[in-house]
């Protein structure tokens, strides 16, 4: 299973959300070079290293900002283990103003 | 590891402001880090720039320190903040200057 697929279907199972998308940034990445960690190489873009999560759940109502980034990456922790590299959360809970 | 925490505590304890971030301020070397540093520039927050890439064991330790597994990473008081995208929503719903004053941080900038 994708990478991407895998994020699609935690989210959905975890946060049941009205909204959900999961955008593969890592083309716009490509050429970032990094050292740290064993990364040796120069990432070529192709991979699925920078997502982009976009997610409208009623778990998210009375939560800081805070709360719903760590239940997001909680969720997606097999993940950023497994080399997920960067991930940009953008929660709401329903109801609230979001840029998508 | 218990060395690293006692850095990371130091560094969280003895400064206002710090930014754990890839790079320095004046050359970032990720964008996510780059993007906290103009926020932080332009509120003209006066903060202290911990490079992790100097160190595998400072990159790991820091993420296991506050429970949050990227960078960068804001600290403000002893407290975390957030990440990059916090950092953002708060600087665009015009709440991340009001945040510094209330904890008594200042600001000089045009914000």
């Amino acid at each position: 299973m994708s990478i991407q697929s895998a994020i699609e279907q935690k989210l959905t199972a975890t946060f049941s959300p009205e909204r959900l998308a999961v955008i593969n940034e890592s083309h716009l990445h490509a050429g970032h070079h990094h050292t740290e960690g064993g990364h040796q190489e120069t990432f070529d873009g192709s991979g699925e290293t920078h997502f982009r999560v976009r997610i409208v759940s009623p778990v998210f109502d009375g939560m800081s900002r805070v709360e719903r980034h760590r239940a997001v990456n909680t969720a997606l922790a097999d993940e950023l283990k497994a080399g997920l590299h960067a991930l940009a959360i953008e929660p709401a809970a329903p109801g609230e103003r979001t840029r998508w | 590891m218990s060395g690293i925490n006692e850095f990371i505590e130091n560094e969280v304890k003895s400064n206002e402001v710090v930014l754990f971030m890839k790079g320095t301020p004046g050359f970032p070397q990720c964008g996510f880090s780059g993007q906290v540093v103009q926020i932080l520039d332009y509120l003209g927050v006066d903060y202290h720039g911990v490079n992790v890439l100097t160190s595998d064991e400072l990159r790991q330790g820091i993420k296991e320190y506050s429970n949050w597994p990227t960078i960068p990473q804001l600290y403000v008081k002893g407290d975390f903040v957030g990440g990059c995208d916090i950092i953002r929503e708060m600087f665009q719903a015009g709440e991340l200057q009001t945040f510094m004053s209330e904890k008594g941080v200042s600001t000089r900038g045009a914000a």
